[in-house]
């Protein structure tokens, strides 16, 4: 059987508006929606989109396992549960030491997820391009460096086939194509799908799927955090603008700045 | 303790990518905190080079003002950018470095989380200020909190640097070029196949003094020439907003943002975008920012310093005319 790990993470929901702390200890998540990180859902979807299409002749849809990871707190468990009810067969919550939910840093995640490949031995490990919240854009590139694996990031398209996969990855230049051999671990753009929406029978469905729970030491990983979080600050304010009322006043206030 | 910073260049085979000197100013302003206990020329800027044949890109690294050093490291396996063949190169290369730097372009975002995860190093993203050789400020959520965070002595550093916070180093400098071939199994796992780009004439978006971008409200392809046209007449480069990318109206490599391209233009002209924190992420530090909107209570006109709300599609054609010739 094969298998396609993807590995999600929670975070405050991107429509929610995110407060720094006034101590600048960090953000405020207190009563904030938090949902599945966006490019994480597309991750997921494209595991799915896989296992439908089937990665070879002949097809071997049925005998593709999608196992949906996540390293957090036990409230990460609503995630992986609405991951299970878009279709992942089956979830993994690993849990950091307490004190730390907060601050795990990519290499000590990424040293979870290897742990977790070498348990599992995907053929694939789909991730989002980066999470929303630290905005870090680190763990899949480094899995696979630990793993000593192909990475594909920023994917917009990917087509498995006969141990390969071709993936085409958002450049600044353009659309960049690299082929890769399995296994391998890929980093998803917005534009590789559309997350499908969850059914309510699907919801009823996940609750019956395993979720099983890991320690850190489960693993054998003892988080190392080498970077220290001095303060949070809110950004600097842009200055209140002014308001013209047509293009002509437009061009003088532009000409006053000495834009043009 | 002395600073010791390797940059990676970026290039397309032919041309040091401008994100380069920026990584020079960030190493340069990393030299500067520690000067208290060593002298200027002491402070080492080493810039690599992997190319296929890198004599012109060295060259330029070469001309950096605060380049101490370049490496230039020809391989034919080096030809295309691939950080699974890179990265095995840069962490040979990155020992006795404490710095190792990369800018925040998908080049370096693809390449150097691997460079530190083969160092058992820590990265910092998206370096925006330094503030002194081992704290740094970058921002988190967007750019909606500005975290400043430090890394003991005794570790390396890899970070990348976010292009759109540095000056680009100016010319000047006069490195020695030092060729190098090194001894490193690279893996064979991973192939180039093709790279497709929408490039125009038009200037270089992340290096144009002004940009003008379109949004959803640009209602199609088509109307981008209303764009084009008037940039053409500022010598401004064109962006857009992820919708307009994701409704199909331009290439991906014209999107502005969170997942785009970050930049710092002294005019930024946002034409019917309503103004997405993914997309204020990528256009916070230019100088001024200029809105057309229709919807006059869209997001975009609380950061835009000069607001005009009304129909794109009889302003811009007005703008061009008054513009002159």
């Amino acid at each position: 059987m094969s298998k396609i790990l993807v590995c999600i993470k929670r975070v405050v929901d991107s429509n929610a508006r995110v407060r720094v702390k006034p101590d600048g200890s960090g953000i405020a998540t207190e009563g904030v929606k938090m949902s599945i990180n966006p490019f994480d859902e597309v991750a997921l979807e494209e595991a799915l989109r896989i296992k439908e299409r089937g990665t070879g002749a002949p097809r071997v849809t049925e005998n593709t396992e999608i196992i949906v990871a996540s390293i957090g707190p036990t409230d990460a468990q609503q995630q992986l549960r609405t991951a299970l009810a878009m279709g992942a067969d089956r979830a993994v919550l690993v849990q950091p030491p307490a004190g730390t939910e907060l601050s795990t840093e990519p290499l000590t995640v990424a040293r979870t997820i290897l742990a977790l490949t070498q348990r599992e031995q995907p053929q694939i490990v789909i991730l989002g391009r980066q999470a929303i919240d630290d905005d870090n854009s680190q763990t899949g590139q480094m899995l696979a460096a630990l793993w000593g694996r192909p990475q594909a990031t920023f994917a917009s398209k990917i087509e498995v086939r006969d141990g390969k996969a071709t993936v085409t990855r958002e450049v600044d230049a353009g659309l960049e194509t690299i082929e890769v051999e399995l296994p391998a671990v890929f980093t998803t753009d917005l534009r590789l799908n559309e997350p499908r929406y969850v059914q309510l029978p699907d919801i009823m469905k996940a609750k019956r799927k395993p979720l099983d729970t890991l320690s850190f030491a489960d693993l054998g990983i003892t988080p190392t955090p080498q970077v220290k979080i001095v303060r949070c600050d809110p950004p600097q304010v842009r200055q209140k603008g002014t308001k013209v009322k047509d293009a002509r006043e437009l061009v003088d206030a532009l000409k006053k700045k000495g834009l043009l | 303790m002395r600073a010791k910073v390797l940059i990676i260049a970026e290039h397309n085979g032919a041309q040091l990518n401008p994100s380069t000197a920026k990584c020079v100013s960030c190493a340069n302003a990393i030299g500067s905190t520690t000067q208290e206990e060593t002298t200027k020329e002491e402070i080492g800027v080493t810039v690599a080079v992997f190319a296929a044949n890198g004599a012109a890109v060295s060259a330029a690294a070469a001309a950096l003002a605060g380049v101490t050093r370049v490496w230039r490291v020809d391989h034919p396996t080096n030809q295309h950018a691939l950080a699974a063949i890179l990265a095995p190169q840069v962490a040979v290369l990155a020992k006795d470095f404490t710095h190792i730097l990369g800018p925040s372009t998908t080049f370096g975002k693809d390449l150097m989380p691997r460079v530190a995860a083969l160092l058992g190093a820590p990265q910092l993203s998206n370096v925006m200020a330094v503030e002194s050789a081992r704290r740094f400020r970058r921002p988190i959520y967007a750019g909606n909190a500005i975290l400043t965070v430090e890394v003991p002595e005794g570790v390396p550093i890899v970070a990348t640097v976010r292009v759109a916070s540095f000056a680009a180093a100016p010319t000047g400098g006069s490195a020695k070029i030092e060729p190098l071939t090194l001894n490193v199994e690279l893996p064979t796992h991973t192939r180039f196949v093709s790279l497709s780009s929408g490039s125009s004439d038009r200037p270089d978006l992340q290096t144009a003094r002004r940009v003008i971008s379109g949004g959803r409200g640009l209602g199609s392809a088509e109307n981008f020439r209303l764009l084009y046209s008037l940039a053409d007449k500022l010598g401004a480069a064109v962006g857009a907003s992820r919708a307009a990318v994701d409704a199909g109206y331009v290439p991906n490599d014209m999107q502005v943002g969170q997942t785009g391209k970050i930049i710092a233009p002294e005019l930024y002209v946002a034409i019917g975008i309503s103004g997405a924190i993914q997309h204020l992420a990528g256009i916070k530090d230019a100088l001024t920012i200029v809105a057309i909107n229709k919807d006059a209570e869209a997001p975009i006109f609380e950061i835009a310093d000069i607001g005009l709300a009304g129909d794109l599609f009889t302003i811009v054609p007005e703008l061009e005319k008054l513009i002159g010739p």
